[in-house]
């Protein structure tokens, strides 16, 4: 048939091999031309070690790779910190996993070390061998402290009350007030990329979809797109489709679960109640669609499987439902104060420290993968809501709107759709050597990124996976300046970042 | 007013006691079930409250390392405070025979004994949640304390006295005193100190677990075991003897008065019922009111008290006034 879309391949990736020196002036040549700072990913070649840098831009979608070589016995680089702060961030990571020296860097603190790693040990290296035993060697951590007169520490954490993941949170506060405050992560970190090493990509999806919890949608698409293009395995666009709606049925589910955990942290139990109501039936419908309530395999390498398609009514009703229940939680006084002006977040500060997602378009950042490195076209049903003021209410607000757009984009994907398995078709090309591919998605949360490198036999050589929370963390302690201690969980359940995704 | 000791007073004394003891963690319970079937869920049911003491009572004793005597001491001071003003109160008789000690200054105090024992214990601990919990919880009892004083004073001034029995009394001989404005006043302004002062929402949430947001669950963070449930007990008992005070206030009907011999004593069971029935009724209906609330930012707490002691305030100008 004519009218039946083509394949859509991934926009071609430009990739420039880089010599150390020359590299601030690319990078900085690529900011200036909007480019944002994607992925970067330590590699360890048998005679080097290898540094990529992935930059994208959109409208139109580029995606710009640069390769360091290191010298394997003395790793230094040129530290980007200056240029961009999300790329400090990378290097402190790679320096903690690799053991690669950002030169200059300004903030040279460990990331991702705890004090009992034994120091010297790299653990993404080929020969790092098994964990060795912990000890003390690091010492603890070097915590700037506040002085002054009737300035305390509040110490939280790494162990909260509540089924919540691991965190510590070092506040210095001045009656109720925050003046600074750390987040020390990484306390799961558990290798998770070196786990997809030397597993057969269809063996990998499944840890690819446990990255994190709440986001197996998004994280088994980045990676099954990054597999696809480094395979050159080519994916009907009705499977495009197919996946794009189980995206927004993640995005769904998740975002009713925060509205109504905002509306806890107020403490009005009825709201969240509703919004739980809600989300079960959302689940539910997940459960009919794949089989498990977290959507898992519904996602597979070349295609994706649906058992049902969503009923586009259903969903309709519970748009409404959910509007209303927003339309309640913002007409209720006491809540709405709770919302308004709390930890705003500006946009110089969003676009600076490079948040994604709707952390971001709550800033006024105006950041959509599903838009700016789409994997299937949306058409005009597809918009992107931003506010300007930063704070909690806007963060509330985008969720909500985002909710109606979803089920907007599913009503119109799902018409005319039949369910079952849909395959790939033949690879389009050969494949020779070497092989990478880079897979961009919006999750719920924000934009995943994952490239991959397959060795010649085609198993995994090298999986980087960067989740949104990655680059949003940084931004929760800038919005809080100000703001005061109690306010501190709505704060944090506004942003709602992954500490699987981010600690990996 | 009087003075006289009467095997009814004692017995009704003795019963309210007991009543408040064993009721209280039923009321807790009753108010968690309202809260619970309002928001759809099953609940867990009205013993849950003594089901959960019983099991902290088989528990070993744990103090946290580097605390001292107050730490020990302070959850029998809450306790012994509670039960005392328990007694005390006019909850199913006015003739109590620590009738003397039923000044409103000496119930008031009493109750602060406990709060500031709890938030002493707090400060013991030497953790920055202990410390955040108690200066959080004295800034609140540093306005709720003036505005209770000032409400049940001006319902003392028609009576001529601050002894509660009397007012009471009182008020059960003259009810359309009920409806003047000195009472409608005072009574505003004392239900917002009762939730202020037993943490309930919009000040404070006794249901949460975010240790950041917390008032008076992050003063008791580190008790555990039978110490642990000796506070909730406390509590508990706190709650009803406030909500008791705010019934028998306003609605003294059903206790017994001072009637002699057989009479009296016959009317206690009713008295004891009647009381039962009113703060089982207030608390089903705090929790309810609950339920639509949210809880307040921090900083508007004190706007909020600082609103109800404008009540209070005005209650007491109009007794004056209006006498």
């Amino acid at each position: 048939m004519t009218t039946e879309p083509t394949h859509q391949d991934p926009a071609a990736r430009t990739v420039a091999d880089v010599a150390p020196a020359e590299l601030p002036d690319r990078v900085a040549a690529l900011l200036a031309e909007h480019h944002r700072p994607a992925l970067v990913a330590a590699h360890q070649d048998p005679d080097a070690l290898r540094v990529v840098y992935l930059f994208t831009a959109a409208s139109p979608d580029r995606r710009t790779e640069l390769h360091v070589r290191l010298d394997p016995d003395d790793p230094v680089l040129p530290s980007l910190a200056a240029l961009s702060f999300p790329v400090g961030r990378f290097e402190r990571e790679m320096h903690d996993l690799y053991g690669i020296v950002p030169k200059d860097h300004p903030l040279p603190r460990r990331l991702v070390r705890h004090h009992h790693w034994p120091r010297g040990w790299y653990p993404m290296r080929a020969d790092a061998g098994p964990p060795p035993a912990f000890g003390d060697p690091e010492g603890p951590y070097p915590f700037v402290s506040v002085e002054g007169r009737g300035v305390y520490e509040i110490p939280v954490g790494p162990v909260h009350a509540g089924l919540i993941e691991p965190g510590h949170f070092r506040f210095s506060v001045v009656g109720e007030s925050i003046l600074k405050l750390k987040a020390r992560l990484w306390f799961v970190h558990k290798g998770v990329e070196k786990l997809f090493q030397g597993r057969v990509p269809a063996d990998a999806l499944e840890l690819a979809e446990r990255v994190s919890g709440d986001t197996s949608v998004g994280h088994a698409l980045a990676f099954c797109l990054a597999v696809e293009e480094a395979t050159g395995m080519r994916v009907p666009p009705e499977a495009q489709r197919m996946r794009a709606v189980l995206l927004e049925l993640e995005r769904l589910y998740n975002h009713v679960t925060d509205l109504g955990a905002l509306c806890n942290d107020v403490a009005h139990s009825v709201l969240n109640a509703q919004f739980g109501r809600v989300r079960e039936q959302l689940l539910r419908l997940n459960a009919e669609v794949t089989g498990h309530r977290l959507l898992r395999g519904g996602v597979v390498l070349g295609g994706a499987v649906l058992r049902t398609v969503p009923d586009a009514y259903r969903l309709k009703a519970l748009g409404e439902d959910v509007a209303e229940i927003v339309d309640l939680a913002l007409g209720h006084t006491v809540v709405a104060d709770r919302f308004t002006g709390t930890a705003p977040l500006s946009t110089a500060a969003a676009r600076d420290l490079g948040t994604l997602g709707y952390v971001a378009r709550a800033s006024g950042v105006d950041v959509d993968a599903r838009r700016d490195h789409p994997f299937t076209d949306l058409g005009p049903t597809l918009t992107v809501p931003t506010c300007d003021t930063g704070d909690v209410l806007a963060r509330f607000r985008i969720r909500a709107e985002e909710i109606a757009v979803s089920i907007a984009l599913i009503g119109e994907l799902a018409d005319g759709m039949a369910p079952g398995r849909i395959g790939s078709w033949a690879p389009s090309k050969a494949r020779d050597g070497l092989a990478s591919g880079v897979g961009i998605v919006e999750g719920w949360r924000g934009t995943i990124t994952h490239r991959v490198e397959l060795a010649a036999d085609g198993t995994l050589a090298r999986v980087k996976i960067v989740d949104p929370s990655f680059f949003n963390w940084p931004a929760l302690p800038v919005a809080l300046n100000g703001a005061i201690v109690p306010d501190f969980p709505l704060v944090n359940k506004s942003f709602n970042l992954s500490y699987a995704g981010n600690d990996l | 007013m009087s003075g006289s000791t009467t095997l009814a007073g004692t017995v009704g004394a003795a019963a309210q006691v007991v009543l408040v003891a064993a009721g209280s963690p039923l009321l807790v319970g009753v108010m968690r079930q309202v809260r619970a079937r309002l928001e759809g869920r099953a609940g867990a049911g009205v013993l849950q409250p003594w089901r959960d003491l019983r099991k902290l009572l088989r528990k070993e004793a744990i103090t946290p390392h580097g605390t001292g005597p107050v730490f020990r001491a302070a959850p029998l001071v809450l306790a012994a405070t509670a039960l005392v003003a328990a007694g005390v109160v006019p909850i199913a008789t006015t003739e109590s025979p620590l009738d003397g000690a039923a000044d409103l200054f000496a119930v008031t105090a009493l109750l602060a004994l406990g709060t500031v024992a709890l938030a002493l214990a707090a400060l013991d601990t030497a953790t920055a949640f202990g410390g955040m919990g108690a200066s959080r919880e004295m800034t609140v009892l540093a306005l709720v304390e003036p505005t209770i004083l000032m409400s049940v004073f001006a319902l003392s001034v028609p009576v001529g006295s601050t002894n509660l029995g009397a007012i009471v009394n009182s008020t059960l001989h003259e009810p359309q005193r009920v409806v003047s404005p000195v009472s409608l006043l005072a009574a505003v302004a004392l239900a917002v100190v009762v939730i202020a002062e037993t943490g309930r929402i919009p000040v404070d949430n006794p249901a949460t677990h975010l240790e950041l947001t917390m008032i008076h669950e992050a003063m008791v963070l580190e008790y555990a075991g039978p110490d642990l449930a000796l506070v909730e007990w406390a509590s508990a008992m706190r709650l009803t003897v406030l909500l008791g005070l705010v019934a028998n206030l306003f609605a003294p009907w059903g206790i017994a008065g001072a009637d002699s011999g057989w009479v009296a004593l016959a009317a206690l069971p009713l008295a004891l019922a009647a009381f039962a029935a009113k703060v089982t009724l207030l608390g089903g209906a705090l929790a309810a009111g609950e339920v639509f609330m949210a809880k307040l930012r921090m900083f508007r707490v004190p706007e909020l008290l600082a609103g109800s002691f404008v009540l209070a305030l005005l209650a007491v100008a109009a007794s004056f006034f209006l006498a």
